[in-house]
């Protein structure tokens, strides 16, 4: 299946990404409106030290720990999207303390988790962070 | 191919995905003392609260059973395995015939002996779905409520009920809480917080007496109460599996297949032992990460592929009114501890290798501290002092980035 893949090399810093996630989250069609005086909480994170940069979200793992650790069901493999139902959630983090990307974080009101769906579950239906990113460091990619 | 489950939680669900991830068309029977579709016994605290209900406790879609081709046999209990003629026989006289069997028994509550406990009129134990559905029918505004035991059932027990009844106490033997869980500092932060909201607790004390209502500690203090839970702790339910010649220590024992000595008969979840990594010694770890994926290597085994159960260390994610904790592996070793605000990190090392964490209050991408202990990353093959701030991938090689991130494979 298709994935996003990340080359450090190419990453500028920008955080275009961390925005282009917050806002094909929102539920909004106004960028400005989706984000202006909003503290995002994206479902992908940069990373930066020392001139290096790179974005994480999730991998999508074929043998994906969250799942099997999930402790409700919340969260499932749907044609190897791993989606999260937040309506079972109870916001009990085992998925934040077996993810060995870090890529699963607490949704806003910390009450149920929020991860990448690949935006297969809103209005965007491709990655808005592969999308909107200007030098190609993201790429949504079957390798 | 006849494959039948004893137990219909966790590992048993693993086992099913894991047969049928292999074998579509083996049968596949449950066979489970509880008249319920499959659920989340850890939801039974967030279901008093108000978190959520019986319909989304279920731990997997109401098709689950149907979808897999399972014969689920709820609410009979399985009195006797036959090994030598292969057939499970339940309470009602049935007799299921099996090729594989599996044990995801579970455990059973723990109940001291306690002076006058027979005079207790209200007292429940808190596992169960009915155990919950009990405790909810009884408590009123007015109640008050007496839990034995600190650790995570109690607790948990105690955050489901604070708001609907009148007041709550909590004893325990030990000194601090969460005794399996945290080391002494962290249990007083989380301690602190949980009194904050309203609970009381008797540390190191114990019931010395009861009559009926009241309750005389071993330092003379009486507690009067309307409701009592005991929640001292749990055992692995063995007994099936002991009868008919599995080894068992405190659980079943298992290969890393989780097979047990007995050809064809293999176990997993909480009536089963792993081999915990961080301390190499064979422990019960039950826990429901664990339990899925026993149960799904046991499935895989079951029907003929290939999959090893071989990492398992002890974890837990809980969180108290709000204040999250997250611990992993064991706490022998050289540690490091920061305390920042409400924020608590403790990070155990030995021999080059990250053996345990706490971390209470910002627990953020905590994984990527339990990657390191799972696959025993040694420290020296990474920034050790960069993640010891905060976890991040920025702290592996940038060659180990690009497999964890840009899909580079790793060369045979």
């Amino acid at each position: 299946m298709k994935r996003i893949y990340v080359n450090e090399k190419w990453c500028l810093g920008c955080h275009l990404c961390e925005y282009n996630c917050a806002f094909a989250n929102s539920g909004s069609d106004d960028m400005v409106k989706a984000l202006k005086d909003v503290r995002i909480n994206p479902r992908i994170r940069i990373e930066e030290k020392q001139g290096i940069s790179f974005a994480v979200s999730c991998r999508h793992c074929a043998e994906p720990l969250c799942v099997k650790s999930c402790i409700t069901g919340a969260l499932s493999v749907d044609s190897g999207v791993i989606e999260v139902n937040k309506d079972k959630c109870v916001g009990c983090y085992t998925c934040i303390m077996v993810c060995p990307y870090g890529a699963i974080m607490p949704g806003s009101d910390g009450s149920v988790i929020q991860k990448c769906e690949l935006c297969t579950n809103n209005a965007f239906g491709e990655p808005a962070c592969v999308t909107g990113c200007p030098n190609k460091a993201i790429v949504f990619e079957e390798r | 191919m006849k494959y039948v489950i004893i137990g219909n939680s966790a590992a048993a669900v693993g086992c099913i995905e894991g047969i049928r991830s292999v074998d579509k068309t083996g049968t596949i029977t449950v066979i489970s003392k509880e008249p319920y579709h499959v659920y989340s016994r850890p939801l039974i605290s967030y279901l008093l609260y108000g978190k959520t209900d019986e319909q989304r406790m279920k731990y997997r879609p109401d098709s689950f059973y149907e979808d897999n081709g399972v014969k689920a046999l709820l609410g009979v209990t399985a009195e006797k395995v036959d090994y030598e003629q292969k057939k499970v026989i339940l309470n009602n006289g049935a007799q299921i015939p099996f090729d594989k069997l599996l044990f995801a028994t579970g455990s059973e509550p723990f109940v001291p002996p306690m002076a006058g406990l027979d005079e207790v009129e209200k007292k429940f134990s808190f596992m169960k779905l009915d155990d919950a559905k009990a405790l909810q029918a009884e408590i009123n505004p007015e109640s008050r409520v007496l839990i034995i035991g600190a650790g995570l059932i109690g607790l948990k027990c105690a955050e489901g009920i604070l708001q609907k009844v009148k007041e709550v106490t909590v004893v325990d033997l030990a000194p601090c809480i969460l005794p399996s869980v945290l080391d002494e500092e962290g249990s007083e932060i989380v301690q602190k917080h949980i009194e904050e909201q309203g609970v009381k607790f008797c540390l190191a004390n114990s019931v010395a007496q009861f009559h009926q209502n009241a309750a005389i500690l071993k330092d003379g203090t009486e507690l009067a109460f309307d409701l009592l839970v005991v929640a001292v702790g749990v055992r692995p339910e063995t007994k099936l599996a002991a009868a008919i010649g599995c080894k068992v220590n405190k659980g079943i024992l298992t290969d890393a297949h989780r097979a047990t000595n007995l050809a064809d008969v293999y176990a997993a979840g909480d009536c089963s032992e792993s081999l915990d990594i961080t301390v190499n010694q064979q422990r019960v770890l039950a826990l429901l990460p664990n339990a899925y994926m026993q149960g799904e290597t046991a499935g895989i085994t079951m029907a003929g592929g290939e999959k090893r159960y071989d990492k398992a260390i002890p974890m837990n994610a809980v969180g108290f009114f709000g204040l999250h904790i997250v611990t992993a592996g064991s706490y022998d070793g050289e540690a490091y501890v920061v305390k920042n605000g409400g924020n608590y990190k403790k990070m155990v090392s030995k021999d080059n290798l990250l053996k345990g964490y706490i971390l209470i209050g910002d627990v953020a991408r905590a994984g990527i501290y339990t990657s390191l202990i799972r696959e025993k990353t040694p420290l020296d093959s990474i920034d050790y002092e960069l993640i010891k701030e905060k976890p991040q991938l920025m702290a592996f090689t940038a060659t180990e980035r690009a497999v964890k991130l840009g899909g580079t494979k790793i060369e045979d």
